[in-house]
This record gives structure tokens, C-alpha cells and sequence, in this order.
């Protein structure tokens, strides 16, 4: 009955074939994330719909059941969010992470060359918020969200 | 009045002649001493005993039930959010009868006189003792975790008292919450030191929040009976949030369910005939999570601390699942019997027992014990603070009258305009002239971050902090709740529209009958703050000095908000 401190088994994050990663939650630095390419007006765009028309070209999504989002109900800690993105759509070129009400929304984007789409971040919310998994499959764009509530915590039972 | 044991029960045979909802008690126990309603026979070849949230209450206290527990959304007028009458009505309780004092505030004070206190550990292991000697071989004793805090004693021995209290009285398997306000390094401490070899602590909902590798064992599979049985712990889902989380810094928890449904799937698959969830999670929360994870028999739940005499039983696409709450301080034990046949799970027969102390003749061994326990620390404990004119007590969804002397401690101590006092649901109750002891002090206050604060902060700052706080209670899906009440307010008056959205419940707030200025500064006085403080008072010696001062106490005006928008729910009962 020894509580577990082994790491039993270390998932990949990131499955191969990764062509670029950026996020603005803190992962990259920007000056590395610039060497690598980083769609700067995209991650500064102020609402959704503009970072993904910075994106994708356009910001018209179909929803998706095919997308799942594995993510705190509740975040523990607003400062690092953890957030599995995975889908079973085929052909996957990119998967970007989008929390609504963030001053700049675009947390996350990765683009995808013949992988499985499977994307596990961390990212910052500033208060309780859909956040959005976009997925481009087949050249359009699939959507998946889920509610994340931020609070100031206290009172609990 | 208060009556002898022995006076107790003869009344009892009295009101059970005379048709009253005591049919238990017709019947005595040879050989045993707790009989009468206590009497539960065994059925079947599988059983559970369950108690949660004692508070590390050793000794019997009195604890007041709630005249407002809302439930909206689906929960609208279901158990657990049926308060007084309504509740009776819903289990087809008689008034005015023992059991209806043990679930309800009805009365309260002149019941409380008659029937005298509850729970206690001596009078709990004496009940625990007969009803695992009539089931032999067959029985666990699972403890569902806010055992380690919640008295002075067990914080000034950081949960040791308990721990011993717990192996004592033959506890098998538990899960946590307020237990883990000691930090994650004596959680496991305890664990690897006192438990080991004696009690199993289980989590499967708490992982390494780097890496999510699990930080406790998630289930584990006894033979009982013959039947191989599963039980997994969930421990208290919010526990970061609703806590310091410097106190667990590198832990993370959530409801999980997806986990919970592989781990019920990897028990089933190794053979368990029975899987139980031992639950943290609140009830409101259990019975969503009974709807949508499959394979589970039973949830044996706790946190809310809703004593609820019968099951709810929850259809999900894998069958049934029974969702019991067993209530609080010591206050019940819940008895489970299953019939297992043919692999599952056929019938069953439960039982909520009141654990009325005078009923109940109390184990020697634990008597000595808790005697034992306590005497380095007696006079302090029973050092007479002031004499209460009111009944004093603290479980509802809005201020109780133990809350209304906190805060008026805190703005009178603080020089504060308004002062906050966090929503727990502990705590326990005493009656008109009684006296206040340290004891009864810690008994609403006894954590391991009880700093008082003092800040400023502008109306609007104020506002957004209740909106967030009543969203934590009254969001309609249980799995965006906290399962806390809501935040005590001094000098405040508001209106609360518990229906609405997050940012639009509040309105009418009112200081002194001003209304409050969105930009102006006020100075609000508080203590149990989640994040880290530089050393000042603690809560309880604020509250012991303003006593001290008083001598005496009334509450004369209990600060209720206006509730909006609740028309008949059951869940609301003016008093």
C-alpha cells in the first residue's frame, strides 16, 4: 500500500512527423518561437475569429464529435491549464488550441505532417472560458470546446 | 430535559407502542449493548459500513441540520435538496420523532434537549463492533476522508489523534480532502508510518500534475463472504482549488471519470463480483457521475454532508447504481448488506443509523483512548469562553448564527466594513446557555491556515468575489460546483438570484442601507485565505478574545440574503 512515486510510464506528447510547434503559453520564447516561424499576427490577434482567419485563411468550423478535448473541469492552476487534444479525423495537417475570452486567444498551434492527431499542452486562462481544439482535416476546419472555469477558489466544504 | 440512557430507551418502547416510526426498536439485542434501533439484521453475504466527514469529532456534539440546501437545475427538489418537512415527506418520516430530529433542524433546540447528542467515537466503535459481530468474514469498515481535521486536537497533533482514533475503531479503507491541508508530505507520513498494514488510503482521481502518474493506489480487491469485491477511493475533486494549493503543490486531482471507468473495468476484469466507489466527490456530483461511468454497484459518498435515509438509485448504460450519502460529525453510520449471487449484486437492504449517544453505551477501549488523547491538552480545551443566549450553529447555504458571531468578531477585532468567513460545512452546534468553550471555538475553525486578513478592495472587486463564489454553489452543473456553501458575509446585505448566471445573481448590495459603490474601497476583514500569508492572528484566538470580552452572547439577527426566484423549492424553509 506504498503510495506510487515511480514514474510508471511516460506518454509521448507529441507524436512524430511534428513539422512546427508554437505556443503562447510559455513553451517557446519568442525569439526562438520567431527562428521557427511563428505566425505572429495570429498569436496577437485579439479575438478568435481573426487569429484563426490569421491561421487557417478562414474561421469557418464544423463541429465535430471526432475531436476529443481532455481537460480540467475546473482549473487548479489558471497559470498552466493542461489541455490533450487527440481525434481520429484522417489526414490531420493542423490542430491549434483557442481559449475564447484570452485578451490574445490563439494558445496553441501545431501543424501536422501524416501523424496521428494527438497534441498535449499547458496553457494560460485568464478567467473561465470555452476554449476551443480546431482541427484541419482534409483542407477545412473541424471544432471541438469545452467550458473551463477559472475561480478564486476558497470555501470549499 | 435530558434523559438517562436508561429513561431513553423506555421512552422509546413507549413511543414505538404507541405506532411511532420506530418499528427498529420493538426488537433488543441479547448480549450486545447497543440494541433497540439499533437492531439491524444481516442480510445477504456482503456488507459495508461507511461513515464520512466526522470533522475529528471524537466526542458526541450536537449538529444541526440545514433549513437551506438549494438545489437547482436538475437537482431542483431531489434529495439531497429537500430541507425539514419536504425531506420528511420525500423518506415518509414522522414528525416529531427521533429519526426526524436526526435529519432535519426541525425543532431543533427542544428536540436536541430530549434526544441529547450525537456521534461520539466510543459510542461509534460499540455500534461498529456489534453490527461487524453479526456479520463476520463479510465486513468493511470504510472511513469516506474529512477525518483528520476539524477539531482542535487533531490540528494541534496535525491528524495523529484521528489516525489512532481510526485504527482503533477498525477503519479499513478511506480517501481524503481536508486531509490533505496538512501537506502532501505528512499526508504520505501517515500513510507509510500509521496506516501501513492497518488502512488502506485510495485516490484514483489524485495524479503527479507533471506527468500524471498516480500519487496513491486507486483500487483494491478484498474477499468478503467468498466474493471478491472492488473498492476504489475517490478522493475530493477541488481539493487545489477549494485549498491551499502550496499545501500539494505537485498534485493534481478533478473528477476524472474516464480514469474511474478503466479502473472499474481493470477491477470487473480481475474478477471483482462488487465494485464500490468510495467518494469525496459531494453528492450532487456522485449522482452525475453514477449516470455516466458504468459498472459501478455503489457510491458510499460524502463532502456535502447530506444524511440521506435511503439510497438514489442512478440507471447508466451499464445498469444501477446506488448513490448513498452518510452525513457527517459522527452523526451516522450507514449500513450496507448485499446479496451476491451468480457474480452479482441481487438485492439489498441499507440502513442509516442516527448515532444518538445516549443510546448507545460507549467501548471502553475507545473511552480510554480519547480520555488518553486529550488530557495533555484539557484545560485548554475546556477553558469557558462566554455563554451563549442562541442557539449556535453553522450548516446551511447562507450565514448560521455561529458564522454571524465570526463575522461580527471580525469587524468589530479588524475595524472592518464588511467581513467574510468561508462557507464550510462543518462545525459544530451548541445550545442556549451553553457554555463557549475553547473546544467549541476550534470546532469552527481548527485549520492549518486560519490567518485573519484584511484587505482592500472596491465594490466591484467585492461583487465579482460573491458572483464567483455562489457560481462554485449554484452553477447547474454539479461538476462546476465546489460543494461548499456560500461565503459568510458581515456588514453586507444583498439579494441572490441562485438561478441565474454567473455575474447576474447578485444585486440590492447594501452597507448600512448605502448601496455598495462599485469604485469606492472598503475595508473587509476575512480569514482562511487560499494563498499564502505572512504570519498574523489566527481566526480562533480573534474570536476566543472578542468572547472573552463579551461574557455573554446573543445573535440577534442572522444576515440571510434575499433569495430570488426559488418560489416553492423544497430545498428552503424559513424558520
Amino acid at each position: 500500500m506504498n503510495t506510487m512515486k515511480r514514474r510508471t510510464f511516460l506518454k509521448g506528447t507529441l507524436a512524430g512527423g511534428v513539422v512546427a510547434v508554437a505556443a503562447a503559453s510559455g513553451l517557446l520564447r519568442p525569439a526562438e518561437a520567431l527562428a521557427a516561424g511563428w505566425p505572429k499576427n495570429a498569436f496577437t490577434a485579439k479575438g478568435m475569429q481573426d487569429a484563426l482567419k490569421d491561421l487557417f485563411g478562414t474561421s469557418a468550423t464544423t463541429a465535430s464529435k471526432a475531436i476529443k478535448i481532455t481537460a480540467p473541469i475546473q482549473a487548479e492552476n489558471g497559470a498552466v491549464v493542461p489541455i490533450t487534444a487527440s481525434t481520429t479525423l484522417p489526414n490531420v495537417e493542423a490542430i491549434a488550441v483557442v481559449v475564447e475570452k484570452n485578451p490574445s486567444p490563439l494558445a496553441a498551434s501545431l501543424d501536422i505532417q501524416g501523424a496521428a492527431g494527438y497534441f498535449r499542452t499547458k496553457m494560460k486562462m485568464g478567467q473561465t472560458s470555452p476554449v476551443h481544439v480546431v482541427v484541419k482535416s482534409g483542407g477545412k476546419l473541424y471544432s471541438a470546446k469545452q467550458e473551463i472555469k477559472v475561480t478564486t477558489g476558497g470555501c470549499g466544504g | 430535559m435530558s434523559l438517562s440512557r436508561r429513561e431513553f430507551l423506555q421512552m422509546l418502547a413507549a413511543a414505538s407502542a404507541a405506532g411511532m416510526n420506530l418499528a427498529a426498536c420493538k426488537q433488543k439485542s441479547a448480549g450486545t449493548s447497543a440494541g433497540g434501533p439499533y437492531e439491524v439484521p444481516p442480510f445477504g453475504n456482503v456488507s459495508f459500513l461507511h461513515f464520512t466527514d466526522c470533522h475529528a469529532q471524537l466526542l458526541p456534539v450536537y449538529f444541526r441540520e440545514p433549513n437551506i440546501n438549494i438545489g437547482v437545475g436538475e437537482a431542483l427538489g431531489k434529495p439531497p435538496h429537500r430541507v425539514g418537512d419536504a425531506l420528511l415527506q420525500e423518506f415518509n418520516i414522522k414528525p416529531n420523532t427521533l429519526e426526524a430530529h436526526a435529519y432535519t433542524y426541525l425543532n431543533f433546540e427542544e428536540a436536541a434537549r430530549q434526544y441529547g447528542k450525537v456521534g461520539g467515537f466510543a459510542h461509534l466503535a460499540t455500534l461498529v463492533n456489534n453490527l461487524r459481530g453479526q456479520r463476520p468474514g463479510r465486513t468493511l469498515l470504510l472511513d469516506g476522508g474529512d477525518t483528520w481535521q476539524g477539531s482542535a486536537t487533531a490540528l494541534w497533533t496535525k491528524g495523529q489523534d484521528m489516525v489512532d482514533a481510526c485504527k482503533l475503531l477498525g477503519v479499513d479503507i478511506m480517501t481524503g480532502h481536508w486531509e490533505f491541508t496538512y501537506g502532501a508530505e505528512r499526508v504520505q507520513e501517515i500513510i507509510e508510518k500509521d496506516l501501513e498494514g492497518h488502512i488502506e488510503f485510495l485516490a484514483q482521481n489524485v495524479v503527479d500534475n507533471t506527468f500524471e502518474d498516480p500519487i496513491f493506489k486507486a483500487y483494491t480487491i478484498r474477499e468478503l463472504g467468498g466474493v471478491p469485491v472492488a473498492i476504489i477511493g475517490q478522493a475530493f475533486p477541488y481539493t487545489p482549488i477549494a485549498n491551499p494549493r502550496y499545501m500539494i503543490p505537485e498534485w493534481s486531482f478533478g473528477i476524472r471519470d474516464q480514469r474511474l471507468q478503466e479502473t472499474v473495468n481493470q477491477a470487473r476484469s480481475k474478477g471483482a463480483q462488487v465494485v464500490v466507489v468510495l467518494s469525496h466527490n459531494g453528492m450532487d456530483v456522485d449522482l452525475k457521475m453514477a449516470g455516466r461511468v458504468s459498472g459501478i454497484d455503489v457510491i458510499l459518498g460524502g463532502h456535502t454532508h447530506d444524511g440521506m435515509p435511503a439510497p438514489t438509485v442512478v440507471t447508466n448504460p451499464g445498469g444501477k447504481t446506488l448513490v448513498i450519502n452518510s452525513g457527517s460529525n459522527g452523526k451516522f453510520l450507514s449500513v450496507l448488506d448485499l446479496d451476491v449471487k451468480g457474480g452479482k449484486v441481487a438485492d439489498y437492504r441499507y440502513k442509516l443509523l442516527p448515532v444518538f449517544s445516549n443510546l448507545i453505551e460507549p467501548d471502553a477501549k475507545m473511552t480510554a483512548y480519547i480520555d488518553t488523547a486529550r488530557a495533555p491538552y484539557k484545560t485548554k480545551l475546556e477553558e469557558p469562553l462566554a455563554v451563549t443566549e442562541s442557539l449556535l450553529y453553522r450548516r446551511g447555504n447562507f450565514n448560521g448564527s455561529f458564522d454571524q458571531l465570526i463575522v461580527d468578531a471580525l469587524i468589530e477585532r479588524k475595524e472592518a466594513d464588511i467581513a467574510f468567513s468561508p462557507g464550510f460545512r462543518w462545525g459544530t452546534t451548541l445550545l442556549p446557555g451553553d457554555a463557549i468553550t475553547m473546544e467549541r471555538v476550534m470546532d469552527q475553525t481548527a485549520i492549518t491556515y486560519g490567518t485573519t486578513t484584511l484587505t482592500e478592495m472596491t465594490g466591484e472587486q467585492i461583487k465579482n468575489v460573491l458572483e464567483d463564489i455562489a457560481d462554485n454553489l449554484f452553477n447547474a452543473d454539479p461538476y462546476y460546483q465546489m460543494g461548499g456553501d456560500m461565503v459568510r458575509v458581515g456588514g453586507l446585505h444583498y439579494t441572490i438570484d441562485p438561478n441565474a448566471e454567473i455575474g447576474k445573481r447578485l444585486s440590492d448590495l447594501a452597507l448600512h442601507g448605502k448601496p455598495l459603490d462599485a469604485n469606492k474601497t472598503y475595508r473587509v476583514a476575512g480569514w482562511a485565505s487560499v494563498r499564502e500569508q505572512p504570519p498574523g492572528t489566527q481566526i480562533w484566538d480573534l474570536v476566543a478574545d472578542y468572547l472573552r470580552d463579551k461574557k455573554t452572547v446573543q445573535v440577534k439577527e442572522i444576515n440571510t440574503p434575499k433569495i430570488k426566484g426559488m418560489g416553492e423549492n423544497p430545498g428552503v424553509a424559513a424558520v
